[in-house]
């Protein structure tokens, strides 16, 4: 019965891990990619360290690892909050596409109306492109 | 074994985040990258302590953890201020 809660939560930490790790991969801004490196992360690390605290007992080095998670919940979230207020003071640009050009690939549902219900807005592409 | 496949998958996601480390177009993804690779590497090195059956690795993985955060917060003030006074 342990065992199986034990897979249980490796199984979720694992797939929250993965999860992450592809949303950092492949999602288009800086401040998208935040988004799962803040919280999956730190879901996943705390369900595999808790299994791991299971599958010991009560001892020593399942307070150790009750640190390590309690560690990770507070210095995790404040160094991606540190990541971000850098970025924006350093002047990066949150991703934005509306306006569709000739031949780039637009996500939201844009056409002539939406063009002219926003002149101002840019460019349409990926988010890195300045 | 459980916990080897376990550290299988965290290894294989370390290195799906370190091609954003390498790929990344700005310094800060970079950043970015490498402070989930170091948040991996503690639950990995927990993982470790396990299967090996030595339970000092979580000592390592507890200072691992410091290390990784004051490493990551000096490297965007290195950033911001150009220097570390």
């Amino acid at each position: 019965m342990i065992e199986i809660i034990i897979a249980l939560l490796f199984i979720a930490g694992s797939f929250f891990l993965t999860v992450g790790a592809l949303g950092v991969v492949r999602f288009p801004d800086f401040y998208t990619r935040m988004h799962p490196a803040g919280k999956c992360d730190t879901l996943g690390q705390s369900l595999i360290l808790l299994g791991l605290i299971i599958y010991e007992g009560a001892s020593f080095v399942s307070i150790k690892l009750l640190f390590i998670i309690i560690f990770i919940f507070i210095a995790n979230p404040t160094a991606t909050h540190a990541l971000a207020k850098a970025a924006y003071v350093a002047g990066v640009k949150p991703w934005k596409e509306f306006r569709q050009e000739a031949g780039e690939k637009c996500h939201l549902p844009c056409d002539s109306k939406t063009a002219r219900l926003a002149p101002t807005l840019r460019y349409c592409g990926r988010g890195d492109k300045k | 074994m459980m916990f080897l496949a376990v550290a299988l998958v965290i290894v294989f996601t370390s290195f799906l985040v370190l091609y954003r480390a390498i790929a990344g177009p700005r310094i800060y993804d970079r950043a970015l990258a490498v402070n989930v690779i170091g948040t991996k590497t503690v639950v990995l090195l927990a993982l470790i302590g396990f299967i090996y059956g030595r339970p000092h690795f979580l000592d390592i993985a507890l200072v691992y953890a410091i290390i990784n955060f004051i490493a990551t917060l000096a490297f965007l003030k290195y950033i911001e201020k150009g220097g570390l006074d």
